[in-house]
């Protein structure tokens, strides 16, 4: 005769025995545990109130804030300014359509099986900024012109970290190439310049581009503000991603360098058809997480006085028409931000995990 | 070398929209052919160049600009303005991206001199001053001793600052910073008991303070600073569409010629006004300029006084009264040359 | 490739395919062109320069600078010149950098090994620490804590204040200074012999383990010496010291010493974002070490606090290095943005101000540029000293 198998003890399973495992495992745990519980339920319940249950959400003016919460009016009603910054009102379906060929470029990524995906981030990497270039500035195909200084918001976050990850790629592909290579003239000049341009400051990089760009120019030739921060932000992001991509290189295992050379491909054939496809799909992940770090910096911007997101809203907190939103602008900024960052990052995680396996020597 | 020459393309590739006119052409005549004056303004000072949300400036200097594009167009749209740091302002204008830098800029000798530029004129008679908390309860800046002052980075300020301070044998604080946004908001945060600057621009930065009755401007005065637009040295004619689109407008008010009565005043009997919209004489041909420049200024910006009230005067939030800036004719020191 | 005696019969390439003659050809390629491109460079700035009369070289360092600076670790005033101004801006990034590294190293810890504590609520709470911090720009976070929370603090005649010798205001954190008097050398002397002697009685704890297997408490006596003795001398030779405390007079404290909003947003903002990657790294770190490390270290009968410190972080630290390293160099890097609130580092005072009055925007941003390219040198040299020494521990 055997014994009915009893169920275990009650403070072993279910939510108690998760509580007793995952809280409450010993007496620091408890401590632990207790003053963490307190500080979550004393912070949380005042900033949920300020956030959403005492917040102004609708309303014409400043007056109508009630002033206990957040005033999200202010957002709503300035929330043209920081997505188009000075971008005509009638023109801004450009921009629109930009913001939709980016989701619909992007979007796919982050969905497994979606059928042709690889063409529709080559489109972004390719079609994508071609097409911006014609319609964001304008001026030709009867567009009208819309001059850089009009731009603003998070519209030229996006372009400044967009164009300047997509004109670094190349650029540190060829200076990752260079540090790897067997000439030491090639070697070395390739490895000062990304070390300068990685031990400095991008703030001086961006006040050098901006204020002594002019000076380096031939007499007559100049550019543009916004395009001589470019250059700077190009030139500095090079270097870091020529660093990204010589990881990639060195991931590739020696048998498909000999094996390419075996073949009696060349340098350049070699290079092109074996080596740079396979590290360049390797380092996706760090070709993103160096665009995360991209689109946080471009918020440097501000400081040689161009209006992108954080810009934008820096000016209007001044305004004396909305009284002390300082915190509800950074607040926004920071969320927006946070969006980009945190999707991006996850969807660098997750590449990274699928990549790892049967790639790791 | 490859590197080298891969970043050229880029940068010549991508500079295809973005590149601006050459330099070595007379200024004039680019600005006719590109169809808009480029003017460097700040990046934000209400009353003197101030954008709003739809990026429409305001102000006494966006104003003056507005006025040498109705003059060169006749029209005061045709001008596109780019807001510069003070750090950046003298480069902007000396290498050519901009053709006039209209940006509460002081005329020293030394601007004047080794940094290649030409002040026009002066389009506000302006003074260092401080502006202080009411609670504070000081009333001369003599009682300052020992007080903590914001400043915006690369003006005359600091170095008026550092002068005052030492000269009045009294420590003080500077804390510097970028903008003048941050600059208010620093002062606003309480950080610093005084905030220093122009006299103009102290009236400008209190009227964005919560409530600006809260905050006092020292009857102090530590420096001259006439105020007025700059031209790069070297285009003799630039110089003078610049300097004469100003004088217009002070000759325009000294007549009593307004942006209301301009019409009638073109069957006006008097020579000087007669002259001045271009009904007699040849006076816009001289500068290179349509002859009634005089008139397309007037109906589109409007003269001296109208500029003034409209964007600081006392029924403005700076309420600015015209002291100095008053015409000469009135107990101020607005003089211009007579048009003829 | 180039033994020819291996292969006797050998037709010599054509000098154009021959890869020797190739690469040397391309090199010479590639270096005259870098030199024309930085001469064409050097020749138009001078042409600009003398187009728009600005003079060159380093005769600015000179001069009377004219301004005034907020906070100078050395003794500064308006009167002196130009380069006292580039000391003062470089000591304040050196300050603010070396502040945010020893905080940002300690936070990283305690929330990278919080990350993967067997405590769920405190698992969950570093992880959205981490995400939230490392995803928000920087300068943001510099910006909200500067003007976000300094509106909330109260002017300096309503200061907090604790005990009547802190005191809190938007003007900064005031606290007391101590001055030596004479007899205080003393006091120095036995906090030098505190310190001596624990190096000395570590090494013998540690020779004595390795031989007996016996543990001496060389952390308390040690930590016994540097604390008592120094105590001990200070109460006999009768307290030599006076302490200088901050008075509010006029409009501010004098007197005492203080931390300036600047300097604590910019310390704050700097911590915690470098630590949420720092968190990330020692987290990985942390990972990387085996499984059956930890499970021996238990069948050894040391308590997990014993096996972290003795067992995991030794091997994860070899992980950790690397990244901390870079880590390092980005707070130095970031400490910059202290120009943006106002807080005279070098990129300020120096690139700012100085660059302003003087105009001689080349010489400068040399400068600067070459003290951030050898400040990142000499971090990496050091951290590669340590990473060999701690490399070197295998045996």
């Amino acid at each position: 005769m055997s014994l009915p198998s009893e169920l275990p003890p009650r403070q072993e399973i279910g939510v108690i025995g998760w509580v007793r495992k995952n809280l409450f495992s010993s007496w620091y745990n408890i401590v632990l545990t207790l003053v963490a519980a307190y500080l979550v339920v004393t912070s949380v319940g005042p900033l949920l109130n300020w956030v959403f249950l005492e917040a102004t959400f609708t309303g014409e003016t400043a007056a109508d804030c009630s002033g206990e919460g957040a005033c999200w009016l202010f957002i709503g009603q300035r929330l043209n300014f920081f997505i188009y910054g000075f971008y005509p009102d009638a023109l801004q379906w450009r921009i629109d359509i930009m913001f939709g060929l980016l989701a619909v470029a992007f979007a796919p990524q982050f969905i497994e099986r979606f059928p042709a995906r690889k063409w529709f981030g080559i489109f972004g990497l390719t079609g994508l900024p071609l097409i911006g270039y014609i319609l964001i500035p304008g001026g030709w195909f009867g567009l009208e012109e819309v001059p850089s200084s009009r731009w603003g918001g998070l519209m030229l976050t996006l372009i400044l970290a967009y164009v300047g990850i997509l004109a670094a790629l190349p650029i540190g592909t060829v200076l990752a190439l260079g540090r790897r290579s067997d000439m030491p003239i090639i070697r070395g000049l390739c490895v000062v310049f990304i070390e300068v341009w990685r031990a400095v400051p991008l703030i001086t990089v961006l006040f050098m581009a901006s204020v002594m760009l002019p000076l380096f120019l031939p007499d007559g030739v100049n550019f543009e503000k916004l395009m001589r921060a470019l250059i700077g932000i190009i030139l500095w992001q090079s270097a870091y991603m020529a660093e990204v991509v010589r990881g990639g290189l060195q991931a590739i295992p020696k048998g498909q360098y000999e094996a390419a050379s075996a073949l009696g491909l060349g340098y350049w054939r070699k290079t092109g058809l074996v080596i740079l496809p396979q590290a360049l799909t390797l380092v996706i992940p760090g070709i993103v997480n160096t665009f995360i770090s991209l689109f946080k910096d471009t918020t440097l911007v501000l400081i040689i006085g161009l209006f992108d997101i954080l810009g934008a809203v820096q000016s209007t907190i001044t305004d004396p028409a909305w009284r002390n939103v300082t915190t509800e602008g950074y607040v926004f900024v920071a969320f927006c931000f946070w969006i980009f960052c945190f999707g991006m990052s996850r969807y660098s995680q997750n590449l990274e995990r699928k990549l790892d396996t049967g790639h790791k020597s | 070398m490859k590197k080298r020459l891969s970043l050229v393309a880029v940068a010549a590739t991508l500079a295809g929209t973005l590149m601006t006119g050459n330099v070595l052409a007379s200024i004039l005549d680019d600005v006719k052919s590109r169809g808009h004056v480029q003017c460097g303004v700040t990046t934000g000072l209400p009353g003197f160049s101030q954008p709003d949300d739809k990026g429409n400036w305001t102000g006494i200097d966006v104003d003056t600009c507005r006025a040498v594009a109705a003059a060169v167009f006749g029209s005061a749209d045709k001008v596109q303005f780019t807001p510069l740091t003070a750090k950046e302002r003298f480069t902007a204008l000396q290498s050519g991206e901009i053709d006039i830098l209209s940006r509460n800029t002081t005329w020293t000798l030394t601007r004047d001199t080794s940094l290649g530029l030409n002040f026009t004129g002066t389009n506000y008679y302006d003074g260092q001053g401080f502006l202080v908390s009411k609670k504070l309860g000081v009333d001369n800046a003599e009682q300052l001793d020992g007080a903590t002052v914001c400043i915006q980075a690369g003006t005359t300020t600091e170095l008026n600052l550092a002068d005052y301070f030492r000269t009045k044998d009294m420590k003080f604080n500077p804390l510097v910073f970028d903008t003048s946004e941050q600059t208010v908001s620093g002062f606003a945060a309480g950080r610093c008991d005084v905030l220093t600057s122009d006299r103009s621009q102290l009236a400008a930065l209190r009227s964005k303070l919560e409530d600006p009755s809260s905050a006092i401007i020292l009857p102090n005065i530590i420096s001259k600073e006439p105020l007025g637009p700059v031209v790069r040295q070297g285009d003799d004619q630039w110089f003078n569409v610049v300097k004469w689109a100003l004088f217009a407008q002070i000759n325009a008010e000294e007549l009593g010629v307004t942006q209301d009565n301009v019409v009638e005043m073109k069957s006006s009997e008097n020579p000087e006004i007669q002259r001045l919209l271009g009904t007699t004489g040849d006076m816009g041909e001289k500068l290179g300029l349509p002859a009634d420049f005089g008139f397309r200024i007037v109906q589109t910006v409007g003269n001296y006084g109208e500029m003034y009230d409209r964007n600081v005067g006392p029924d403005t939030p700076l309420g600015l009264d015209r002291g100095l800036n008053a015409l000469w004719s009135n107990g101020g020191i607005m003089y211009a040359p007579p048009v003829r | 490739m180039n033994e020819s005696n291996i292969t006797p019969v050998r037709t010599r390439p054509k000098p154009w395919n021959d890869p020797r003659i190739r690469t040397i050809v391309f090199q010479t390629i590639a270096l005259a062109a870098v030199f024309w491109f930085g001469w064409t460079l050097f020749q138009n700035t001078l042409s600009n320069m003398e187009s728009r009369g600005i003079s060159t070289g380093f005769g600015f360092l000179d001069q009377t600078s004219g301004f005034g600076i907020i906070m100078s670790l050395i003794p500064y005033d308006s009167t002196m010149t130009y380069g006292r101004t580039f000391w003062v801006g470089l000591l304040n990034t050196l300050l603010v950098s070396a502040m945010g590294i020893v905080a940002a190293t300690i936070l990283g810890f305690i929330v990278g090994v919080a990350r993967l504590s067997s405590n769920w609520l405190i698992a969950k709470l570093a992880l959205v620490y981490v995400e939230t911090i490392r995803n928000i720009p920087l300068l943001l976070q510099i910006f909200f804590w500067y003007f976000a929370v300094l509106q909330n603090l109260p002017s300096p005649r309503q200061s907090i204040d604790v005990a009547d010798m802190l005191f809190l205001s938007n003007r900064g954190l005031y606290f007391p200074t101590a001055a030596a008097e004479p007899g205080f050398g003393w006091v120095m002397a036995a906090l030098v012999a505190g310190i001596l002697a624990t190096i000395f009685i570590h090494r013998w704890a540690k020779k004595r383990q390795l031989k007996t297997g016996q543990l001496f408490p060389a952390f308390r006596v040690g930590l016994g010496l540097i604390v008592a003795l120094p105590v001990l001398v200070f109460v006999l030779t009768g307290a030599p010291l006076v302490w200088e405390m901050p008075s509010l007079t006029g409009f501010n404290f004098t007197g005492g010493a203080s931390i300036l909003p600047e300097l604590a947003a910019l310390w704050i903002a700097l911590s915690l974002y470098t630590a949420s990657f720092i968190a990330e790294i020692v987290r990985s770190g942390i990972l990387a070490v085996s499984h059956g490390q930890t499970e021996a270290a238990s069948a050894l009968g040391l308590r997990s606090s014993l096996t972290l410190r003795l067992v995991v972080i030794p091997q994860a630290m070899r992980v950790i290095i690397p990244p901390l390293t870079s880590q390092y160099l980005n707070l130095v890097k970031n400490s910059s943005l202290a120009t943006a609130i106002g807080y005279p580092d070098l990129v300020s005072v120096f690139m700012g101000t100085t660059l302003n009055q003087t105009g001689q925007a080349v010489e400068v941003v040399a400068i600067t540029m070459a003290v951030y390219l050898t400040i990142s040198l000499i971090i990496s040299v050091l951290m590669n000293i340590y990473n060999r020494a701690v490399a070197l521990q295998e045996r």
